[in-house]
């Protein structure tokens, strides 16, 4: 249970770690929080001959509003986020949802762009930044780069970001005024990855039959985070109600394909699916004010 | 391509312990075996268990996840820096009033995860109890007396109990 040797770099400058990323290509990892890779070590699951630590570039850990977009620089410790009045006010999804990653230690330590990057198939963050639109900005060595949420989580834990790419920032937009969010999840002890997690996000529109435009994001039933777009159409069309919300938790389950694991069977998946995707469309609405 | 030396200067309950060591050591392993700090327990090694659990500039951390190199500069505090000679931390009396432990190897990482909880929450609820202590395993007591303990600390610490 003790890591293999490595080799050690903590550069204080963005471009110095990027350059050490694209200088060692596949040898080296970059150490965010290490609240995932410590333990890979740990097991000597992962054996890189180089880490590049990412701990002492202060540029990478501001968290900041700017013309109503939250900028979180990748390296912003999850429990400095969640405590952070400015982003429960502006987009208290996030806040809620951190809630529910693992303890207040690994908070402590753990980073926003870490949890991203490694894109666990059932963290809540990746989850988030999809339905909140978030956009991340990669540095390597050809130079910055965004990327949308959407293409950024490429699967079980594979994102958009190349070998000698670092994420820097996770951009996420303002929620437009009257926005309601639910987050709903299902975990077998507090703190455990979700067995299924939910977010939802209703918006009114000035198109659409109902007036509401939805966002159903679903993790845990696979490899990652998943836009529930049946689920979607259903809430645009028909707007809030008890109705609705069955309707959309039905699409919602009929689009999950969960396998059977050790932790829970795919059919007992399928059902959280849709119960929690009811339940966060009842309180998504109740927020609204509907 | 293993890195055989760095220099680290940590700071620990007050205490600055300057070494030579390898990047891959553990910070757990850095108190316990460089500083001859023994008090903090290392149990899965992996940041389940939260034995190791210490506060890194104030907050609690799993010292079985980082590297001693990564508290060069940082100052740590462990279960050593909590009682007073021989007067028990109100924490520490109020575990053994209330039998918060049996065979005691999980406790050093609970009190080092509750010092802070209380001071942010000194009167904490039943269901914040049990949730601030979510990251810390206990297999002996089943966690009822653990959580009158903390009851009891929190009332020794606000002034209301002996």
């Amino acid at each position: 249970m003790k890591p293999p040797p490595f080799a050690y770099e903590c550069p204080t400058e963005v471009a110095d770690a990027v350059s050490l990323l694209s200088t060692h290509g596949a040898d080296a990892r970059p150490l965010a929080g290490g609240q995932s890779l410590v333990p890979l070590l740990n097991f000597r699951l992962a054996r890189p001959a180089i880490l590049v630590d990412l701990n002492r570039i202060a540029a990478l850990g501001q968290v900041t509003v700017e013309d109503g977009t939250l900028r979180i620089g990748a390296m912003a410790r999850q429990a400095a986020v969640e405590a952070d009045p400015g982003v429960a006010r502006g987009w208290p999804l996030l806040t809620e949802a951190i809630g529910h990653i693992a303890h207040p230690q690994i908070r402590n330590r753990g980073t926003i762009g870490g949890s991203l990057a490694h894109n666990d198939p059932a963290a809540e963050l990746p989850a988030v930044m999809l339905a909140l639109d978030a956009e991340m900005t990669a540095q390597g060595p050809a130079g910055v780069r965004t990327i949308q949420a959407e293409e950024f989580f490429a699967g079980t834990m594979e994102t958009a970001l190349a070998p000698d790419e670092l994420l820097t920032e996770i951009r996420v937009p303002a929620l437009p005024q009257g926005t309601g969010w639910g987050f709903q999840e299902a975990a077998r002890r507090q703190g455990d990855f979700a067995l299924v997690a939910v977010a939802v996000l209703l918006r009114p529109s000035g198109s659409g039959a109902s007036g509401i435009e939805a966002r159903v994001v679903v993790t845990g039933t696979g490899d990652g985070p998943q836009r529930m777009r049946g689920a979607e159409a259903v809430l645009t069309e028909r707007g809030t109600g008890g109705d609705a919300y069955e309707e959309a938790g039905d699409a919602a389950a009929d689009a999950s394909e969960p396998a059977d694991d050790p932790h829970a069977p795919g059919w007992y998946r399928r059902k959280l699916v849709a119960a929690l995707t009811r339940r966060a469309c009842r309180q998504a609405a109740t927020r609204m004010g509907r | 391509m293993a890195d055989h030396g760095r220099n680290v200067c940590v700071t620990i309950n007050g205490e600055a312990h300057e070494r030579r060591v390898e990047p891959r050591l553990l910070l757990s392993d850095f108190m316990r075996h460089e500083a001859g700090l023994t008090g903090t327990h290392v149990g899965c090694e992996h940041g389940v268990c939260g034995a190791c659990t210490v506060l890194l500039d104030g907050d609690p951390v799993r010292s079985c996840l980082m590297f001693a190199v990564q508290a060069d500069g940082a100052s740590i505090e462990t279960v050593e820096s909590l009682a007073d000679g021989e007067t028990l931390h109100p924490l520490q009396d109020a575990f053994r009033r209330e039998h918060g432990l049996q065979c005691g190897y999980c406790t050093p990482g609970i009190l080092m995860t509750l010092k802070p909880f209380l001071a942010a929450n000194p009167a904490p609820s039943e269901a914040e109890i049990r949730k601030a202590l979510s990251g810390n395993l206990c297999r002996c007591t089943g966690y009822q007396q653990i959580v009158a303990a903390v009851r009891l600390a929190a009332a020794m610490l606000r002034g209301e109990e002996p």
